[in-house]
Order: structure tokens, then C-alpha cells, then sequence
């Protein structure tokens, strides 16, 4: 049992226990100067994941671990990017969705769909304007 | 525990063959592991999936919304000395946490030096800054539904914020309470001494070990891990 613990010097904690606050400081700098678009999301992503990172290796002591117990632990991690990634899909046609009918009452918009086809049927009446909502 | 490499002749391979190795022997799949310790990662790989749905959806939300999505920085700002800071509070809580989550590691350290006193002073200090994190969600959660912020609706924008506000930071603050509360009984039985001498829990009636303490610990940098996450994808996205 005694073999069993995790033991390592007091510095490498410090260190990254430093490493933690400095990242933090700079994550928020990000809104602090407030950054935009891809600059601000692409620095979030990266000072995020290298907190996320340290934290796991070195306070989880994960970089210890032996690799049967890493894996049974990282490999479920595709199932949430493969979930991420369906409903990023999922929302962008939500939103496209509600674009077109959840509008503010203006029928071109409303009836501005890629086929065109039933354009003619409805767009005379002026109930497609309460319609949309 | 039984001693794992008395079975086996030869040392354990690493790497893949490790791998394979491990899982293919019929005995315990996580080798040189503490039962409770292995259970805890278990338990933290279905709260990894809790907090992923709960950041999906909130991510759905916000990418299928057409109503603006309330600007975070200000929302959370803090008026000190007449200027207004963004995100001053949340900025602290994260200090508070990742300052905690140091002490933690420190106090799994002494805990494996058997440093009974060390150790509780350190998860002591763990639960004190737990609580003053909490304290601050509550002031955090009072200052939103004063203004208004409701889980149907805000003054902000999108009526969803509120939702995915009360429900990912509350099920997270839930979390930090929990650890508080258990930092503070592990914190007493260290300083009782019931590691060093082995004596059983309360409820579970397992003998006290220092492994135990590895056990809270992986939880409450679990807490912090969330943290990260919530903090880059709720308040600075």
C-alpha cells in the first residue's frame, strides 16, 4: 500500500500552481482589453486548455497514471466531441430555421426560401404576415 | 489490498503493451491504484458527461438564438471606486479556486508524508476558500435576480442566458458545496488522527487511509477543471 501514493517534490505543485495564476491573469486580459472575434475565441481556447491540461497532469497527477487508467479516461472524451460537433449542426439549422419564420413580420423575408416554388400561392394574401408568428 | 506485482515474475510493461497488458489480466484493470481512488475517477468521468451536456446545451442555445446573446462583461461587471470592472468578481472566484485547488495539492502531499497536522491545516484552508468561492456565487446570484435575471427571462437579451446561468453555475457551485462540506469532515478526521490509526468511517465503515485524502482531492481539482471551462465558455465567450 505504502508504494501506492503519489509523491513528487513540492516544486513542480508551485510551479504549476504559478503557471495556473499566470494563465488565469492573461484569460482575463482577453475580456479585459477586450478582444474580438477569432483573436479573443482562438486565446480563450488556448489558455483554457492549457489550465485544463496542467490541472489534469500535474494536480490529477494523470501524467503518473498508468496508461490503462489514462485511456479508460480520455477515450470517452470523442463521445463528447462527437456530440459537440451534432449539435453545432443541430443549432446552425435551428437558427436558420427561426431566420426564416421568426421574423419580424416582413413577408419577402419570410417567403425568401431557395425553391421559390409555393411563392405564388401565398405571398398575395396578407395574412403571412400573422402567420409568421 | 492485495500486493498487484507478487502474481507476475516479470516487471510491468509500459506504454501500449502496458495497455494491453493491464486490461487483458484477469485480475484489477488499474494497477498500483487505491480502489477509492479509481472509483473517484469513474465517478468524475460521468460528472465530465453531466457538465458536457450541460455545456452543449448551452452552447445550442446560444448558436441557435436570434436574439442577441447579453454581453457577459458587462453583465458581470463590478462597480469599485466609481469605474466599472468586467468580470471583477468571476475574475476572483477563479483566483479563490485555482488558490484552493493549490493548497489541495499540497495537503495530498503532506497526507501521503503522513504529516497529520500539515495536512488539516491545508484542507482546512482548501474548505475556507471553498466557502468564500460560494459566498461569492450567492452574492453573484442575488445581484442577477435583483436585476431582474430569471431562469424565463432578463433585461439583457436572450431569455435562455437565464436558464443556462442558473443551471451550470448552480449544479457547479452545488459541487464546490459538496467538497466543502466533505474537506471540512476529511479536515477533522486528520487532525483526530483516524488516518494513522486506521480507524473506520462512519458511514462507509472502511479503515481511514491517506489515500483518502488523494480521493477529495481529485474531486476538488475536478471542481477546478469545470471551473476552467465555465469560465472560458460562459463569461469570456
Amino acid at each position: 500500500m505504502a508504494t501506492e501514493g503519489q509523491a513528487h517534490p513540492i516544486s513542480v505543485y508551485l510551479k504549476i500552481w504559478i503557471l495556473l495564476f499566470v494563465l488565469s491573469v492573461f484569460s482575463y486580459m482577453v475580456d479585459f482589453y477586450q478582444l474580438q472575434g477569432w483573436l479573443r475565441w482562438s486565446l480563450i481556447l488556448i489558455f483554457m486548455f492549457l489550465k485544463a491540461g496542467f490541472i489534469m497532469a500535474i494536480f490529477m497527477h494523470m501524467v503518473w497514471e498508468r496508461m490503462a487508467l489514462v485511456v479508460a479516461l480520455l477515450s470517452p472524451m470523442v463521445a463528447v466531441l462527437v456530440f459537440i460537433a451534432i449539435m453545432g449542426y443541430e443549432s446552425e439549422y435551428t437558427q436558420n430555421s427561426r431566420d426564416l419564420f421568426f421574423d419580424d413580420g416582413k413577408p419577402d423575408k419570410v417567403w425568401a426560401v431557395p425553391h421559390g416554388a409555393h411563392k405564388s400561392d401565398h405571398n398575395d394574401g396578407s395574412h403571412s404576415t400573422g402567420e409568421a408568428h | 489490498m492485495n500486493d498487484t506485482s507478487s502474481t507476475s515474475i516479470k516487471p510491468l510493461p509500459d506504454g501500449m503493451d502496458g495497455l494491453t497488458h493491464d486490461w487483458a489480466s484477469d485480475q484489477r484493470a488499474f494497477k498500483g491504484v487505491p480502489w477509492g481512488k479509481a472509483m473517484m475517477w469513474i465517478f468524475l468521468l460521468s460528472d465530465t458527461f453531466i457538465f458536457s451536456i450541460f455545456l452543449i446545451s448551452y452552447m445550442t442555445a446560444r448558436w441557435s438564438t436570434v436574439v442577441p446573446w447579453p454581453n457577459t462583461s458587462e453583465v458581470f461587471s463590478l462597480t469599485v471606486a466609481g469605474v466599472s470592472v468586467p468580470l471583477l468578481l468571476i475574475a476572483i472566484m477563479t483566483f479563490i479556486l485555482i488558490t484552493s485547488s493549490g493548497t489541495m495539492a499540497m495537503a495530498v502531499r503532506s497526507g501521503y508524508q503522513k504529516k497529520r497536522k500539515q495536512t488539516a491545516i491545508l484542507l482546512l484552508i482548501t474548505a475556507i476558500l471553498g466557502t468564500s468561492f460560494v459566498g461569492m456565487q450567492a452574492f453573484e446570484w442575488t445581484k442577477l435576480i435583483m436585476e431582474g435575471v430569471r431562469p424565463w427571462e432578463n433585461p439583457f437579451g436572450a431569455p435562455q442566458f437565464g436558464s443556462v446561468f442558473f443551471m451550470v453555475t448552480g449544479f457547479h457551485g452545488f459541487h464546490v458545496s459538496i467538497g466543502v462540506l466533505f474537506l471540512f469532515i476529511n479536515a477533522r478526521k486528520v487532525w483526530r488522527g483516524d488516518y494513522d490509526t486506521g480507524k473506520r468511517g462512519f458511514f462507509t465503515w472502511q479503515k481511514g487511509r491517506y489515500e483518502i485524502v488523494e480521493a477529495l482531492g481529485l474531486y476538488w481539482h475536478f471542481v477546478d477543471l469545470v471551473w476552467v471551462f465555465i469560465f472560458a465558455f460562459f463569461y469570456l465567450w
